[in-house]
């Protein structure tokens, strides 16, 4: 199975080729987790993901389950000052991304320096990488639908963890999820709607945000829908102010 | 499939065993314990024993209790456990007057400042609201319904708390986090505003309680851990105060070759009065350790161990009320093979809980605890428990508390048997 670690990079291109990095579709979210965890966000080294970076500059985005990457690497060059960071469950698919990120950053001399990727479980983990407000967007783009209803609990946008997202989101960041599946769609629209933390963006803001169709054209599952003409169901929130609540 | 199967089989087994627990009401009138799933009050003004009734026709406890309570004002009682049921009792008539299926097992619970709502936290990590207002006894069964207020994504929580003011509830889990929760106005609609995590602990939390005085009412916080450590936080923004590393002070008065490796647990917590000391319950240690707290410095530091004279006990719950300098410890459990009676504990009392350096705290004998033998006898069941049960029951609770709290570790071969089982890996053979 152990592949010398040139040879699984492309040649020409020096980026990881993907069939070195093949892994299963899904991943448990509920068991208990063997990899390093940081303790708190403070404890997190941002100078070794972000080098060319100061070191304390805040990552803004993150991409949770950012699968292979591509919409990290679209982002990148598109706010070239924000940090970003993706969080992926599958270590085999980290590594890709890993890869992928160090193989953009030597042939695009300058390019791809704030973009990172760290393994995690972000349902369970959250807040041990980011304080509180200090997100500014979040992606949930093509989550794991989990169908059975026994395994909804395992869905990335619930009721109840949507409270921690509206933890690490500053007041006016924005939630992006996107799913082909259309009964999620609707689950994680539902629950977006149900939550008084988020309000559902309007079709002007919609249209004039240029992150919203890197969703679907930036992303591989977006990319794969797109192929077979499949449909999309985005929804959009924006966190606001909790005034009401005391 | 097979895999929950055996999951559910270890969690059985390692459930089996639940730590005896103690709680005072405020005004230290009443004394409860729970051994297993026997629940026994006494009334200390009265020197009597209290019998629990339920009038609504709901079975006791079956199986072990995990949690019990006063509120604040003293009115209510609640009563929660492995038998999933959460029993809210009326401490004026000591009458059930609901109960409430949880969906899963229940590991603790807390009532709010004003005493109307019930909270209890089941072991998957969801924390659900109980409105009292609704059982008005004669329509009980109607609205006795519990919504849920807020979740931990799949962890196990360990403890419930309300800020002093009553503006928050916390609550902590076993992925080493504690919770800080805006407590709104209307409950039954979820708790969806969270002002802070705090972040420090490196094991499971197991206990949460507030450090109050005249000059900060507010109080601070302090947590128990798996670690060894027990912490003082500022809740509003979890920035960590202090840490204060216990686990020497444990290992000195028992060291035992076997557990080196392992750093004993904090297992409970309980502030004096006056906001001046907070007793500590640990694993090994046989006694309590008397923490000195300065608020004002933001500083905690042991100041005492106070042994008991003459046998080993390792108290499994501690409790006081405000009103009163005077700690009472329990330590027991239930269902233990090795003893003969099913379940077994021990209770004592410290006396000069309290911040004046003038007198000692020290243990008080069995012939001076307030309520005298009557005490002893409904308390503990009997007179006199046998020392070599009483190290049993600590070493089986410890164990439990282990099982059930700390991550599994699996060696890489044993993970790689644990996949063998698994689709994607059958097809290439």
């Amino acid at each position: 199975m152990e592949v010398e670690c040139n040879t699984t990079l492309n040649k020409k291109t020096g980026l990881p080729r993907k069939r070195f990095y093949r892994a299963r579709a899904h991943s448990n979210p509920l068991s208990d987790s063997h990899f390093p965890v940081p303790t708190c966000p403070a404890e997190v080294d941002y100078s070794i993901h972000y080098p060319q970076f100061d070191g304390l500059t805040k990552v803004q985005f993150a991409d949770i389950g950012c699968g292979f990457g591509g919409l990290l690497v679209s982002l990148a060059t598109l706010f070239p000052d924000t940090l970003m960071v993706g969080m992926e469950l599958r270590d085999k698919v980290t590594e890709y991304v890993k890869e992928r990120i160090n193989g953009l950053r030597t042939t695009n001399p300058g390019q791809y320096q704030n973009i990172s990727v760290v393994r995690t479980n972000s349902m369970k983990y959250i807040p041990n990488y980011f304080e509180k407000a200090q997100l500014t967007k979040m992606f949930f783009l093509f989550p794991d639908p989990h169908f059975k209803e026994k395994n909804h609990r395992r869905r990335v946008i619930s009721p109840h963890l949507l409270d921690e997202y509206a933890y690490v989101l500053k007041v006016g960041g924005i939630i992006y999820t996107i799913t082909d599946v259309e009964e999620l769609g609707e689950w994680m629209k539902s629950c977006l709607e149900g939550h008084p933390l988020f309000k559902a963006l309007t079709e002007e803001e919609i249209e004039s945000d240029q992150v919203v169709e890197l969703l679907t054209s930036a992303t591989e599952e977006g990319q794969k829908v797109a192929r077979n003409g499949g449909q999309t169901f985005p929804a959009i929130y924006r966190r606001i102010e909790a005034s009401f609540l005391f | 499939m097979e895999e929950i199967n055996m999951e559910e089989g270890d969690q059985t087994r390692e459930m089996g065993v639940a730590p005896a627990l103690i709680a005072l009401d405020p005004t230290h009138q009443y004394v409860s314990v729970s051994v297993g799933s026997d629940l026994r009050v006494f009334n200390l003004r009265e020197g009597c024993g209290v019998s629990l009734v339920d009038p609504t026709g709901g079975c006791m406890h079956k199986d072990a209790v995990r949690a019990i309570r006063f509120s604040g004002n003293g009115k209510l009682f609640v009563s929660a456990g492995d038998d999933k049921l959460v029993k809210v009792w009326s401490t004026e008539s000591w009458h059930c007057i609901a109960t409430v299926t949880s969906e899963k097992r229940v590991s603790a619970v807390a009532i709010d400042k004003g005493g109307r709502y019930v909270c209890y936290a089941d072991k998957f990590g969801v924390v659900y609201a109980l409105d009292t207002e609704c059982f008005d006894g004669t329509n009980a069964s109607l609205n006795k319904k519990a919504v849920p207020l807020l979740a931990h994504y799949c962890s196990i929580i360990t403890s419930l708390e309300f800020s002093p003011d009553g503006k928050f509830i916390l609550s902590a889990d076993r992925d080493f986090k504690i919770r800080v929760t805006v407590f709104p106005k209307n409950p039954l609609d979820g708790a969806h505003e969270i002002q802070s995590f705090c972040l420090g602990h490196t094991e499971f939390v197991s206990c949460l309680a507030f450090v109050c005085n005249v000059d900060f009412p507010q109080g601070n916080l302090v947590s128990g851990s798996g670690d060894s450590t027990v912490r003082l936080w500022d809740f509003t923004t979890g920035s960590l105060l202090d840490t204060c590393d216990v686990g020497s002070k444990a290992g000195l008065s028992q060291s035992n070759g076997k557990d080196a490796e392992v750093s004993p647990a904090v297992t409970d917590l309980c502030p004096n009065f006056d906001g001046s000391l907070v007793a500590v319950a640990i694993q090994n240690l046989s006694g309590i350790l008397l923490l000195s707290c300065n608020l004002s410095f933001r500083k905690l530091s042991i100041a005492k161990v106070v042994s008991i004279p003459g046998e080993t006990c390792i108290p499994s719950s501690l409790g006081a009320a405000l009103s009163e300098p005077m700690l009472w410890m329990i330590m027991g459990a239930s269902s233990l093979r090795v003893s003969d009676s099913a379940s077994l504990a021990r209770v004592r009392v410290v006396s000069n809980f309290s911040g004046v350096t003038e007198q000692e705290a020290t243990v008080v004998d069995d012939s001076d605890i307030p309520g005298g033998q009557p005490l002893l006898q409904k308390l503990q069941g009997s007179l006199s428990v046998g020392e070599e049960a009483i190290s049993a029951a600590a070493e089986a609770v410890k164990t439990a508390l282990r099982n059930l709290l700390i991550k599994k570790q699996y060696s890489t071969e044993r993970r790689e048997h644990r996949k063998c089982g698994r689709n994607d890996k059958k097809i290439k053979k």
